[in-house]
C-alpha cells in the first residue's frame, strides 16, 4: 500500500517527533512550574525567550541552533569534544530542532493547567507534613494531567510538522533527516512526481488528523473522569 | 502553652496581638469577619509569615523573626481543618485520610474513622461526598496526621442547620474523647458555647479579651463583643440519672445540687455543659414547693450591678461556678438583695450547650 520511500519518511517523522517530545517533556514541565508558581527577577524575559520559537521564522531558529549546537558552537563543540556527538545533519539533530519549536506549546499548555490547580489544596497538603517536592508530585502534577496530555500531543504534532528549523539545522538527508514535510518538499521540487507528492500530502493529513483526534479523545477521557468525581457535590 | 506574639501589616489592616493560652483544651478565636482570626490561624500553621513576632507551642518555637526562625508548615505537626474541606479530588477518601503517612491502619485508624462515622465513605471519591461528609473526612485526615494541635477554621460555615448540628455533635464528641489541644476559629457564638473553654475575642486585629469562656460571659463590659452570646451562663455538670416516665434527666452540678432537663441521650455519668439564659433566672428568698419551677438552686450573691434602665444584673455563685440573673431593680429592692446573701435561683429553662 505504502511505498518504501513513504514508509521511511513516516518512520523518521514519528521517531524524530517522539524523541523531540521526550527531550522537552521534563524541562517543559519544570519551566511551566517555574512560570506558574514562582515570582522572580527576569520572569518576563524568561517567558519571552521561551515563546521566541513561536514567533521567530523557523529558519532563524535553525540558524541559531547551528551557531550554538554546531560542531564549533558553544554547546555543540563541547558535545563533540567530550561525547563525540555531532548533532547537525543527524536525525537526533532533527529531533532537537523539532523539540525547540514545540517547547513553547508544551510550556503554555502545562502552565495553564498548573495555574488551574487550587493552591489551597497544596497548602492543605503542606500542613499534612508533605514537603514542596512531595506536594508537587502527589497533588500539583496529577491534577495538571489533562493539560499535560493536551500539551504533549500538541508538541508532538508541532514537531511532526516542523520544516524550516529542521532543514536548516539537520538538512534534508534521505533515510536520516528526511521527515514527511521534507520528503514532500523534495517531491514537489522533482518534475514528474506530482502523484507521489499528492500521496504524501494525504499521508500527512491523515497523521495530523489521527494525532488531533487522539488528543481530543484523551482530553475528553480525563475530563470525564474528573467530572465523574464531581458528581454528587451539593 | 500557645504563645502568639505578632505584629503584621497587610494592606491597611493591622494585626497586633499578644496571646498566651493553655496548650490544652479548646481555645476559640472569636471575632467578626475581618477581625484577623483566620490570619492568625494561617500564621500559626505556617502558611503566612508575620512581619514581626514570635509563635511557639508547648516550648517549640515555630516563628521568631528576631532570631530568623521560620519552621516550614510541613514540619510543624499541626492538623488544620479548613473552612472548605480541601480534600484531594484525585484520591479516594481512604488515601486522603492516610496522606500524612502517620496513622494509616490499625486500631488508631479505626478509632478515628469510627469517631467521625466515615467508615462507609472510605472507598468513595471526594467529589461524591456531601458537604458535611467531606468536612468529617477533612477532620479525620488532620487527626490521622497525629498533630500536636488541631486548628479548625470555621469548620461549620456553609452547612445548613441540620448538617451543622450533626457536625458540631461530632466535634463536641471529639473534644471529649481525644486529648488534643484545639484552636477553633469562629464568628458563631452558638458553636463556641458548645465547645470553647478558653476564648480570645478579636476585633480589627487586636485582642479585646482573652480568658475562660465562663469568666468572659459573666463580665458585663464584654457585651459589645459578646452580644451574640445572648447573655447566658454555662454550668458544668454530669448526667446523674434518666427518668423515662417523666421524660427527664437529672444533671448533677459540682456542689451536689442538680438540674432537671428534658430527657438526654448521653449515658449516665457523662460530663456535659448546660446553658442558662440570664432572663430565665429569677430569684427567691426560699424554696418554692408550690410553684412550677422544677429547677431551684441555692446560690450566694456575689455581685449586683446595674444593667439596662430598671434592671439589675445579679451574679450568683454555686459551687465555684457562676450564674447570671437579670431581674427588675424594683424586685431587688423589695427582696433587699445584698452581696453575700444566700438565695434560691428559680430557673425557667435549661438547655444543653452543644
Amino acid at each position: 500500500m505504502l511505498t518504501p520511500l513513504e514508509i521511511e519518511a513516516l518512520r523518521i517523522s514519528l521517531q524524530v517527533s517522539g524523541t523531540a517530545l521526550l527531550i522537552i517533556l521534563v524541562p517543559g514541565i519544570l519551566m511551566a512550574w517555574l512560570l506558574a508558581r514562582h515570582e522572580f527577577v527576569g520572569k518576563s524575559l524568561l517567558d519571552g525567550v521561551v515563546h521566541l520559537p513561536l514567533v521567530l521564522p523557523p529558519v532563524v531558529v535553525g540558524y541559531l541552533l547551528l551557531v550554538v549546537m554546531g560542531r564549533r558552537g558553544a554547546v555543540g563543540g563541547w558535545f563533540y569534544d567530550h561525547l563525540g556527538l555531532s548533532l547537525p545533519f543527524t536525525w537526533q539533530g532533527a529531533a532537537l530542532a523539532g523539540g525547540v519549536m514545540a517547547f513553547p506549546l508544551l510550556v503554555r499548555a502545562v502552565r495553564l493547567s498548573l495555574e488551574a490547580v487550587d493552591p489551597r489544596l497544596e497548602a492543605a497538603a503542606r500542613t499534612l507534613g508533605a514537603s514542596r517536592l512531595r506536594v508537587f508530585f502527589t497533588i500539583t502534577l496529577p491534577l495538571a494531567v489533562p493539560g499535560l496530555v493536551t500539551g504533549a500531543v500538541l508538541a508532538f504534532a508541532r514537531a511532526l510538522s516542523e520544516f524550516g528549523a529542521t532543514i536548516t539545522f539537520a538538512s534534508n538527508i534521505p533515510g536520516e533527516t528526511r521527515t514527511l514535510p521534507l520528503a514532500l518538499y523534495s517531491l514537489i521540487q522533482t518534475p514528474g512526481m506530482e502523484d507521489a507528492a499528492a500521496r504524501l500530502c494525504v499521508i500527512s493529513v491523515v497523521v495530523a488528523m489521527v494525532s488531533l483526534v487522539a488528543s481530543e479523545w484523551l482530553a475528553r477521557r480525563t475530563r470525564r473522569r474528573m467530572a465523574g468525581r464531581d458528581r454528587g457535590t451539593p | 502553652m500557645l504563645e502568639l506574639c505578632i505584629k503584621h501589616r497587610q494592606g491597611d489592616f493591622d494585626v497586633d496581638v499578644d496571646i498566651t493560652t493553655p496548650g490544652s483544651g479548646v481555645t476559640a478565636l472569636f471575632g467578626h469577619s475581618g477581625s484577623g482570626k483566620t490570619t492568625l490561624l494561617r500564621m500559626l500553621a505556617g502558611l503566612d509569615c508575620p512581619d514581626q513576632g514570635r509563635i511557639a507551642l508547648n516550648g517549640r518555637t515555630f516563628v521568631d523573626i528576631g532570631q530568623k526562625i521560620f519552621v516550614p508548615p510541613h514540619q510543624r505537626r499541626l492538623g488544620v481543618v479548613f473552612q472548605e474541606a480541601r480534600l484531594f479530588p484525585h484520591y479516594r477518601v481512604r488515601s486522603n485520610l492516610t496522606y500524612a503517612r502517620r496513622i494509616t491502619h490499625g486500631e488508631a485508624f479505626d478509632r478515628v474513622v469510627d469517631l467521625l462515622g466515615i467508615e462507609a465513605l472510605l472507598e468513595r471519591m471526594p467529589g461524591a461526598l456531601s458537604g458535611g461528609e467531606a468536612r468529617r473526612v477533612a477532620i479525620g485526615r488532620a487527626l490521622l496526621a497525629e498533630p500536636d494541635m488541631l486548628l479548625m477554621d470555621e469548620p461549620l460555615t456553609g452547612l445548613d442547620g441540620a448538617r451543622k448540628q450533626e457536625l458540631l455533635d461530632y466535634i463536641v464528641r471529639l473534644t471529649r474523647e481525644i486529648d488534643l489541644p484545639i484552636l477553633f476559629v469562629s464568628h458563631d457564638p452558638e458553636e463556641l458555647m458548645a465547645i470553647a473553654e478558653q476564648l480570645v475575642v478579636l476585633d480589627r486585629g487586636h485582642v479585646m479579651a482573652s480568658d475562660r469562656l465562663e469568666t468572659l460571659l459573666s463580665r458585663g463590659d464584654m457585651s459589645p463583643w459578646l452580644g451574640g452570646f445572648e447573655a447566658s451562663s454555662l454550668l458544668q455538670g454530669q448526667v446523674l440519672s434518666h427518668d423515662h416516665h417523666y421524660h427527664a434527666s437529672r444533671v448533677a452540678l459540682a456542689d451536689g445540687q442538680y438540674l432537671t432537663l428534658p430527657l438526654l441521650s448521653q449515658p449516665e455519668a457523662s460530663p456535659l455543659r448546660v446553658r442558662i439564659r440570664r432572663r430565665d433566672v429569677a430569684i427567691a428568698l426560699s424554696h418554692h414547693s408550690d410553684s412550677s419551677f422544677r429547677n431551684q438552686l441555692e446560690a450566694v450573691i456575689t455581685t449586683l450591678t446595674p444593667g439596662a434602665p430598671g434592671t439589675l444584673e445579679v451574679t450568683l455563685s454555686l459551687g465555684g461556678q457562676s450564674l447570671q440573673s437579670r431581674i427588675a431593680l424594683e424586685a431587688a429592692e423589695a427582696l433587699e438583695l445584698v452581696p453575700g446573701m444566700t438565695v434560691v435561683a428559680l430557673i425557667r429553662s435549661v438547655s444543653l450547650a452543644g
